[in-house]
């Protein structure tokens, strides 16, 4: 006889874990299946993780999770072919408990969380792919695995298997997604020296810095690129939708190959030494690409639900915020011994409520906005290098005059009502 | 019958760094895993427990992070697993090892008496091979190592065929129960564990001993105490230089391939061992 558990969670990325960990402190009996060689193994993200959600899983996490560094820097490029007009925030309240960000290695990070859920009690079985749900009379009650005598039961099963979710696709919920809809990232870790890192960017020991970097990173397409700062390596990587990748023909290793030996970011690469090279998706469709979140006996968490706010690069704590969610309604769910799609509302409910699905309805526009209309990286980005160029260039020219040649050589690339209609748009695509 | 295999974790040397100034091994650079061969004698013990029926237990000797490749065993298909884990033990050359696994034998067999012991052929990060025999040693019971095929078990005449790997060809020998296997990893495929073994393991908790758990012990010859082994030198084998890669269209490959081997025609010609 199979055993049958309260929940199946499948897959042990910051959703899933998230899940099962509460699902598990509640006493709840807890499987939770991973197919990679341990919970990380596979798993991608530039690095940065928040505090706030994750603290409320685990207060005080940080006196003990691997992590890299605490970010007291946060630094934004509008690059242009030999030049970049910066600006950021860096602030030593970041430096000191309880913190702001962190960055991290999803390697090491992953498995840490993962065995916090195991001494919860949830049980991890690793190297196991869920090939299926088991449906019976149109609800799940379990999952089929590539093991020998590998179904397993349960009232529950959390589909937290990531982007391009499978199992999701197998129930209907969503489609395979538009090429619009994802993003393709490549991501390299490079080591070098703490002290190198340290000089470069001007830190200390116990200090990260993060660089967005825009426009010429991608070439001018839609995407953005990221420097990260660990302990003794940096995470340099870069993305574009899908759509954008196909359409100007680009690769992504291409592109990240540029990156490398763009005048503004090779310096600070200088003598590192490539130690690993990832490439993943990220859902980025936002609002309107989040698919049903729950049926019956079963609920849909973090990537695997689309819960990314690309422009905030936020994802691994709407993960885990969802999968903590998701746990609070199956808790629900298992006093009333309800786990039909209405007994496990709660969670569409809770979701829609919170900064997750209002942060998403926010920026609803804004991807769809910025595929539509190229300039907004293409032709924008390098117009702002030339003006600050010319700006900050001493040549004897009075400096209103200055401006008034900027704003002209601006209206006249575009056209003055053009400028106009691109500034309202976007504007209202982030408002 | 009461099958135990002492399974070791090691650093996965396929990716482990060197430090280039002491010649050691940087342990952190590599995730811990099962030594490869200990993992193809859990599996040995399963296919043996498959047609005598009986127990296997696992026993290892490290830290308490090595109930990790107790529970991989447990995966593969062993029943129970002992740790044994004392800061006595550390430092440990083959001898103290060899030593301590056999005081951890000792009183295994006090619940269930041993009838075989498998060991791997040796582990990837040290390369000996010395612990098994030293095992059976201690024990007093015959060593077989090499081993490619366990052939035949009889349960009542308490008798063992064995293929031991030669450096050319093998060699088919009985010995007596108990006796205890170092295997090579051609005796047989890990196979994809089943859904069951993987909860099991999930779930299970090693029984772990410290030194005082163990009996008739002479603390002398535990850890580095207990270790007669002078390290002489140590030093990074250099990487085997010349090669040549061949260009060109697969035809002219092929033909300056076919060039260069008739060049060495030596090479080619069968070399007879005896
Ligand atoms: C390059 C890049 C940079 C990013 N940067 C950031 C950042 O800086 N900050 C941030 O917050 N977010 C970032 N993100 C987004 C973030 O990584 C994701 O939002 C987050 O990992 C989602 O977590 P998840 O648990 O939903 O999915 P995942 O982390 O993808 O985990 C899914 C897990 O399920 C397992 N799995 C899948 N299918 C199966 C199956 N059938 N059976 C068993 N197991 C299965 C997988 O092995 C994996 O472990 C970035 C993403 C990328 C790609």
């Amino acid at each position: 006889m199979p055993e049958k558990f309260d929940v199946i969670v499948v897959g042990a990325g910051p959703a899933g874990t998230a899940c099962a960990l509460v699902c598990a402190q509640q006493g709840l009996n807890v499987m939770l299946i991973e197919r990679g060689e341990y919970p990380g193994s596979k798993n991608v993200m530039g690095g940065v993780l928040y505090r706030k959600q994750l603290e409320d899983l685990i207060p005080d996490f940080w006196k003990e999770a691997p992590l890299e560094r605490p970010i007291i820097e946060q630094r934004f490029w509008m690059m242009d072919k030999e030049s970049v007009v910066s600006f950021g925030y860096k602030g030593l309240e970041w430096g000191v408990e309880p913190y702001n960000n962190f960055t991290v290695l999803r390697a090491q990070f992953d498995q840490w969380f993962a065995k916090k859920a195991v001494e919860a009690g949830a049980l991890l079985v690793n190297e196991t792919v869920v090939k299926e749900c088991i449906v019976e009379n149109g609800k799940v009650v379990g999952v089929r695995t590539d093991r020998p005598d590998g179904d397993l039961y349960a009232d529950v099963v959390v589909l937290a298997d990531g982007v391009n979710s499978l199992l999701g696709k197998q129930l209907g919920f969503h489609k395979e997604h538009r090429p619009d809809e994802v993003a393709l990232t490549a991501m390299e870790v490079i080591n070098l020296p703490k002290e190198k890192i340290n000089d470069r960017f001007n830190l200390e020991d116990n200090q990260g810095c993060t660089i967005e970097i825009f426009g010429d990173s991608t070439q001018g397409n839609l995407g953005t690129a990221f420097l990260y700062t660990n302990k003794d390596s940096l995470n340099i990587g870069v993305g574009t939708t899908l759509s954008s990748m196909i359409k100007a023909k680009l690769k992504p290793y291409d592109l990240l190959d540029y990156l490398k030996n763009h005048p503004m970011v090779s310096p600070l690469l200088a003598g590192g030494e490539s130690a690993e090279y990832l490439a993943h998706l990220i859902p980025e469709g936002g609002f309107r690409s989040v698919p049903k979140v729950v049926g019956d006996g079963v609920v849909v968490v973090g990537d695997a639900a689309s819960l990314v706010n690309a422009i905030h690069r936020e994802g691994s704590n709407m993960a885990m915020a969802s999968g903590k969610m998701a746990a609070e309604a199956i808790v629900k769910a298992k006093t009333r011994n309800d786990f039909s799609a209405s007994g496990l509302n709660s969670y569409r409910e809770a979701l829609y409520n919170s900064f997750i699905m209002k942060d998403l309805e926010k920026y609803k526009d804004a991807a769809h906005t910025f595929e539509k209309y190229p300039q907004y990286f293409k032709e924008y980005v390098p117009m702002m290098n030339k003006a600050a160029s010319k700006f900050f260039t001493v040549d004897g020219t009075p400096k209103r005059e200055k401006q008034k040649q900027i704003m002209k050589s601006v209206t006249a690339e575009r056209g003055t009502i053009r400028v106009l209609q691109d500034m309202y748009r976007a504007w209202k695509a982030v408002k | 019958m009461h099958i135990v295999v002492c399974v070791k974790q090691v650093p996965d040397t396929k990716i482990i760094k060197i430090n280039p100034k002491t010649n050691t091994l940087d342990r952190k650079s590599a995730p811990a895993i099962l030594n490869p061969y200990d993992a193809h004698a859990v599996q040995e013990a399963v296919k043996v427990k498959q047609l005598t029926g009986g127990t296997i237990s696992v026993l290892s000797m490290g830290p308490p992070q090595a109930t990790e490749v107790i529970k991989k065993s447990i995966e593969i298909g062993a029943d129970r697993g002992y740790l044994i884990s004392d800061r006595a033990f550390a430092g440990a050359d083959t001898l103290a090892t060899s030593y301590a696994l056999s005081k951890a034998l000792e009183r295994i067999g006090k619940d269930i008496p041993v009838d075989m012991v498998i060991c791997g052929k040796h582990a990837i990060d040290g390369d000996t091979g010395q612990v098994g025999p030293g095992i059976a040693r201690r024990m007093d019971i015959p060593p077989v190592t090499s081993v490619i095929e366990v052939s035949e078990v009889n349960v009542k005449e308490k008798t063992i065929l064995i293929k031991r790997k030669l450096t050319s060809g093998y060699e088919l020998i009985q010995a007596e129960l108990p006796c205890l296997l170092t295997v090579e990893k051609e005796i047989n495929e890990i196979e994809y564990a089943p859904m069951p073994n993987m909860i099991r393991a999930a779930r299970y908790q090693p029984i772990i001993w410290t030194v005082n758990e163990l009996e008739n012990v002479d603390r002398a010859q535990l850890g580095l105490k207990g270790s007669p082994t002078v390290v002489g030198k140590m030093f990074t084998p250099p990487r085997p230089e010349g090669g040549k890669k061949l260009e060109g269209s697969a035809d002219e490959q092929v033909k300056q391939l076919m060039d260069l081997l008739m060049d060495k025609k030596d090479l080619l010609t069968v070399q007879s061992t005896n």
